[in-house]
């Protein structure tokens, strides 16, 4: 029962909707420190089963550096992640990705020289059950795993109308369709928790609307939590439901968006220098 | 009929030159890295398959296949316990460390077969083709040799375009930060390279023995260094471009042993590629790579 306690506490971003569900994501303590330096000092969240949140933050606040931690990348040197209640500490990438963590990248990191579907296919990886032998001799095997994973990866693309472009090399897509791919593949991966960082950059209003129902559509056909760093104040503001404030590797200040907008640390820190926005 | 016959042994040779530069190209594309050693699983296999034939008196086949076995298993192992804990490091330690590896397999050889040359009693035991009233002879080898080379590009094509774990190996060979967020064993990726690049060399040092039966622990070195050539001169990471370097070096071999000077032939290959780099510094097939700055 305690689990439920938990979700309630103060580190809860907002959980209204989740309050009778155990967290998905739950930081104790988390940080890390670079020779002395505290890149992240004191995190705490809980992230709800189906929540949207967001992590801003001025630039250098050590909001990457959290997604970096949470997956994996770099190992924290304080205090523990929770995944579905389990202790990922002791995990590395892979093993942090097969437990239900994927991620975009800030500079898009697609791999340019594999098809757009075939960069879904290598997320959609631990999925396909052939080995290397039944490959070669193309058994029913091979081909049945081959044929329901592709017509998985043109399903997915679908999400954003990309199936028609399955067949184009990933390198040569337009901005924004790289930024999308990069949500399908992490997608593809099966997580229970989406990290996007800074999913809107470079993008123009319409696109970053159109982005947005996305979002929403991805949270409510997966059931999945999706959390997100940006700066665009009118995305974070529109479809987060709970926001963590970092300044100097610190949380500042959680909340609803109507909370943040009004408190006057956050304003004072990093939106005072926006406007009212 | 003298260009013809320079012609097919350059095929020939040039079809060795080109397993082991699949081997060099394989592991640079996918692990970013030249293994050094690849020459010396050439001469390690090289011995394996002969003493299986002279001690055990394996049938060929069975032979072949101990020594693709073998040099697998070595393969993976130099990569698991050389380069692996250097992942991380320059370039530089990984290369003087393949060069290590390279030494020790030398000596290795030497400690355990002398440097004393064997006579390797050719694997291959199909009659040669007499072509032309008998002007135009191809050894048996020589055609095996020639199409175990085709077989084997047209199977790593295959497998690097068509199976999932050659998707794990583009992928890996692109980002590997981003392949391990992807889920992507990249350490089991890289040993699968390398055992596909080691088992590819053991065949090319059965080949190589059976057309050229002297068999001595420095055997691999030349060899490797002319495969790399072949795979530079292809272009490195590329599976076609290592195919015809591998060729074109065979054939530009034979031509200056045969037309020019035996003594010379190498210094001959070796400008030959000096000048292609200079004119196409990414060699026949690569890609040019802009630094972004």
């Amino acid at each position: 029962m305690s689990e439920l306690v938990r979700v309630v506490n103060d580190d809860a971003l907002l959980t209204e909707r989740d309050i009778k569900m155990a967290p998905v994501l739950e930081t104790r303590h988390l940080g890390i420190e670079f020779g002395g330096l505290k890149a992240v000092d004191d995190f705490n969240i809980t992230v709800g089963q189906s929540e949207i949140s967001g992590l801003i933050g001025p630039n250098g606040a050590g909001k990457t550096t959290v997604f970096n931690l949470l997956t994996k990348v770099y190992q924290p040197t304080h205090g523990t992640i929770l995944l579905n209640q389990k202790d990922i500490n002791s995990y590395d990438t892979i093993k942090a990705n097969h437990a239900g963590i994927a991620r975009t990248f800030q500079n898009i990191r697609l791999f340019n020289n594999l098809t757009v579907a075939e960069n879904v296919l290598v997320g959609l990886h631990e999925e396909m059950t052939y080995n290397l032998a039944q490959s070669l001799f193309k058994t029913p095997a091979f081909r049945r795993s081959e044929k329901i994973a592709r017509k998985r990866a043109l399903e997915m693309l679908s999400i954003f109308d990309m199936q028609e472009l399955a067949d184009v090399q990933a390198g040569n897509l337009p901005y924004g369709a790289q930024r999308r791919l990069e949500i399908v593949r992490a997608l593809a991966t099966n997580p229970c928790l989406l990290l996007l960082d800074e999913p809107a950059a470079g993008m123009n209003p319409s696109e970053t609307a159109e982005l947005m129902d996305n979002i929403r559509k991805i949270r409510d056909t997966f059931h999945i939590a999706i959390m997100l760093i940006e700066h665009d104040m009118n995305l974070v503001m529109g479809i987060c439901e709970g926001i963590a404030v970092l300044n100097y590797g610190k949380i500042i200040a959680k909340g609803t968006p109507e909370e943040i907008k009004n408190n006057p640390t956050v304003i004072e820190a990093y939106l005072g220098k926006q406007g009212e926005d | 009929m003298t260009l013809l016959t320079y012609i097919i042994n350059g095929i020939s040779l040039g079809s060795v030159y080109a397993i082991i530069a699949l081997g060099y190209t394989m592991v640079y594309g996918i692990a970013k890295m030249l293994n050094f050693a690849h020459g010396d699983i050439i001469m390690v296999g090289a011995y394996i398959s002969y003493f299986a034939a002279t001690s055990f008196g394996m049938p060929p086949l069975v032979c072949i296949a101990v020594s693709m076995a073998a040099c697998t298993v070595l393969g993976i192992a130099i990569e698991r316990f050389a380069y692996r804990p250097l992942r991380n490091a320059n370039s530089l330690a990984v290369l003087i460390t393949a060069i290590g590896v390279s030494y020790l397999l030398q000596n290795g050889a030497q400690l355990l077969w002398t440097s004393n040359p064997k006579m390797y009693a050719s694997l291959i035991d199909i009659p040669a083709l007499h072509l032309f009233d008998g002007r135009l002879t191809i050894t048996g080898s020589a055609l095996v040799t020639v199409i175990s080379c085709v077989i084997v590009m047209a199977l790593l094509v295959l497998i690097t375009k068509k199976t999932k774990v050659g998707k794990a190996m583009r992928a890996v060979s692109e980002d590997k930060e981003a392949a391990q967020l992807m889920g992507i064993n990249v350490n089991f990726t890289i040993s699968v390279t390398f055992a596909i690049g080691s088992a590819l060399a053991a065949v090319a040092g059965v080949l190589l023995c059976s057309s050229y039966p002297s068999l001595y622990p420095t055997l691999g070195s030349m060899t490797g260094i002319k495969a790399f050539t072949a795979a530079v001169f292809g272009g490195i990471g590329s599976i076609p471009g290592a195919f015809v370097g591998g060729i074109l070096l065979g054939v530009i071999e034979k031509f200056a042993e045969g037309y020019i000077s035996t003594q010379l032939s190498n210094a001959i290959v070796f400008s030959v590629l000096i000048i292609v780099l200079l004119v196409k510094p990414a060699g026949l097939f690569g890609k040019v790579r802009r630094e972004k700055v």
